[in-house]
């Protein structure tokens, strides 16, 4: 009863009109800064940071936490409509938000996405409000080792659950793990992998470089390519009736992926140094592990939207719990937010929700308001966007290569990157040809930087023993789910066999 | 296809090989208090990706995989031609912003896709051409904060023009 006394005082403070109107102005910037190819709400909140020394610390706090929920909900609109992933965390929005787009259904992808950031960000709301101490005490037992069988487990479900070829499936997972350990390596601090002995692979291959290379210029070329420049598929009608339509069907296929995303989203969003990007790509590879439809998982399902688009709101709320309450952010973001609160004088940790109670069910409050407001607003915004696709193709092709270069060099300030994203882009039209699928790539250089350390981490400690990995309470059952989806094709291909054998001539 | 999807794994074994062999730069086995050595991990994921490729060469060899069952060509001369004129196209766009800055650069290209490829009206290509930019310009240097290329010294006129009416 007290946290809730305590959650409507902050809803109090939340709805006094500055804070309002904080809300609103952070909410629409953020969307529309999220839905710019290259740039998320890191860039949004480190770029408005200074502007939130004109109000008290407890009004910019929640703008910059508006800005966080508008960006996630915007991150959507470039991935669905252009079939660019406006931010890291909506990569997996990409994989069937994109097809949805050109079979006309952008409206229902978009309906989907806004509806599942909802309910994602809704439900970390309330974890992030019944459980927050627990919680972070549970995501501080989480060490390397178990870490490291949760990234294994995101790989899994892409190996052992794809309708696609097993082995281009495993190459290209490796291959996103190896481009991801370009740079220098991250233990020792010596150069690594510098390709070519050229210098600029000296920096590494970001994220967005390869990100942007697959799913902006490839798939361009590709489209071009299919449809013979004459792409007629993409034009929705938006209308009041057609969207109230598209809210049912959302809400009636899009209920489990939101569902799978909420909660594992948020799970994946409190481990420090993990974040929306890797929860949003394990929530899809969940929601195809349990889908009636596997198949369906890259040609348009609502579930293949709703799952990450919940996950990564989800996780962008349950990443600010480690920070608030431990003073660790979870996510790039975070770590600016932290940031800006030791500069009005706040010291997140333990202590802060007996010292600061105000403020920090203020701000709690404003999560609640800022995801009705982010709804409300991205759902005006979707005639805009659906807009954008009845533009001619011979238009819409080249604006979307402009974004896409001019989003990878905001991004990366880096002309070499450019370079990079088009060379990876004429990669994935060629390699897409032969039937390699290309989403494990991108998979795999988001989380190996995440994994690679964790596994020599987790053999130091036990001394190059793989064991480590078994034998821990929590490590171990992660593990071995893991390692069964790994073998899943295998299992089935002698099941098959075997069934083959036995059937009469 | 067929062709293609073997030389592809081809060139992918190749490119794997010189991945394991750059990764031993750097120890790849155990190093006793320190763990594996910054070799490792790449060496061995470059490692599962040659068993990969000779998985996909077999499969290939079977013929169970689409492309190995195709005689289609990877390109007909449609495909070869809208590649080389869009690739061709995105590359010039590259080669342009450390010449005409990333703006000058976007200005070209928006012009040479909506009038040369697109078929668009010259008012709509020019139109586009100038518009874009501009609107481009004043979201990124103005209200960003993220300044993109300028390119030789010769835009300097145009860009002091425009600097002074965001500062």
């Amino acid at each position: 009863m007290e946290v809730l006394s305590l959650l409507g005082n902050g809803m109090l403070l939340s709805l006094q009109p500055l804070n309002i109107l904080m809300i609103l102005l952070g909410v629409t910037m953020g969307l529309f800064i999220g839905a710019m190819p290259g740039l998320g709400s890191v860039n949004g909140v480190a770029i408005l940071l200074p502007v939130t020394f004109l109000v008290p610390p407890g009004s910019a706090i929640i703008f910059l936490a508006a800005i966080y929920y508008g960006a996630m909900y915007g991150g959507a609109v470039s991935s669905i409509t252009l079939g660019i992933p406006g931010a890291s965390t909506a990569v997996a929005t990409t994989f069937d938000g994109r097809p949805l787009a050109l079979q006309g259904r952008a409206s229902l992808a978009l309906v989907t996405a806004a509806l599942a950031s909802f309910v994602g960000g809704t439900v970390a709301n309330i974890l992030f409000t019944l459980f927050a101490p627990l919680l972070a005490s549970v995501a501080l037992s989480f060490g390397p080792p178990e870490i490291f069988a949760l990234m294994l487990l995101a790989f899994a479900t892409f190996v052992g659950l794809g309708g696609d070829d097993i082995p281009k499936t495993i190459l290209s997972i490796c291959l996103g793990l190896v481009l991801g350990a370009v740079g220098f390596d991250q233990i020792s601090g010596a150069p690594r992998l510098v390709l070519f002995e050229y210098n600029g692979f000296l920096q590494g291959i970001g994220f967005l470089v390869l990100a942007i290379g697959v799913y902006g210029i490839g798939e361009m070329l590709w489209t071009i390519d299919q449809t013979r420049g004459e792409v007629t598929a993409t034009t929705p009608k938006m209308t009041l009736k057609g969207m109230a339509s598209d809210t049912k069907e959302a809400t009636k296929r899009g209920w489990k992926g939101s569902m799978i995303g909420s909660f594992l989203g948020f799970f994946v969003g409190i481990l420090p140094a993990a974040g929306a990007t890797p929860g949003s790509l394990m929530s899809y590879g969940v929601a195809k592990m349990v889908s009636r439809n596997p198949k369906e998982f890259g040609k348009g399902s609502i579930d293949g939207v709703a799952a990450p688009e919940a996950a990564n709101n989800s996780a962008s709320t349950g990443s600010m719990l480690p920070m608030l309450t431990l003073g660790i952010p979870g996510s790039p973001t975070t770590a600016i937010l932290l940031g800006g609160m030791v500069i009005w004088g706040l010291v997140p940790g333990p202590r802060l929700f007996v010292d600061e109670e105000e403020f920090v069910w203020g701000l709690i409050g404003s999560f609640y308001i800022s995801n009705v407001a982010a709804v409300l607003i991205n759902l005006a915004f979707i005639p805009v966007f659906i807009w954008m696709l009845r533009m001619p193709f011979t238009i819409l092709a080249p604006v979307i290569f402009v974004l896409s270069i001019v989003g990878g060099y905001a991004a990366m300030r880096d002309i070499f990157d450019l370079w990079l994203m088009i060379g990876f882009g004429f990669g994935a039209f060629f390699l897409r040809k032969f039937d390699y699928p290309l989403a494990p790539a991108v998979l795999a250089i988001v989380l190996g930087p995440i994994a690679e350390p964790t596994l020599r981490q987790s053999l130091l400690l036990s001394s190059g023993d793989p064991s480590i990995f078994f034998t821990r309470p929590i490590a171990g059952p992660i593990t071995i789910a893991a390692l069964i989806l790994i073998f899943l094709p295998a299992f089935n291909l002698i099941r098959r066999k075997l069934g083959n054998k036995k059937k009469p001539a | 296809m067929r062709v293609g999807e073997i030389v592809t794994a081809g060139f992918l074994a190749l490119f794997s090989i010189y991945l394991m062999w750059k990764s031993t730069e750097l120890p790849i086995g155990y190093i006793a208090g320190t763990g594996p050595g910054g070799g490792a991990w790449p060496f061995w994921l470059s490692f599962i990706m040659l068993i990969s490729c000779l998985a996909i060469a077999f499969n290939w060899w079977r013929g169970t995989s689409p492309p190995s069952q195709s005689d289609e060509p990877v390109l007909d001369s449609h495909g070869w031609r809208s590649l080389i004129f869009v690739g061709g196209g995105i590359i010039g766009f590259v080669a342009l912003v450390s010449i005409i800055s990333m703006y000058g650069a976007i200005a070209v290209f928006l012009f040479y896709y909506t009038w040369f490829l697109g078929r668009h009206s010259l008012v709509l290509s020019l139109s586009m051409a100038i518009i874009s930019p501009i609107a481009l310009f004043f979201f990124f240097e103005g209200a960003m904060r993220i300044t993109m290329p300028s390119g030789l010294p010769f835009t300097d006129p145009v860009f002091n023009f425009l600097y002074d009416i965001i500062y």
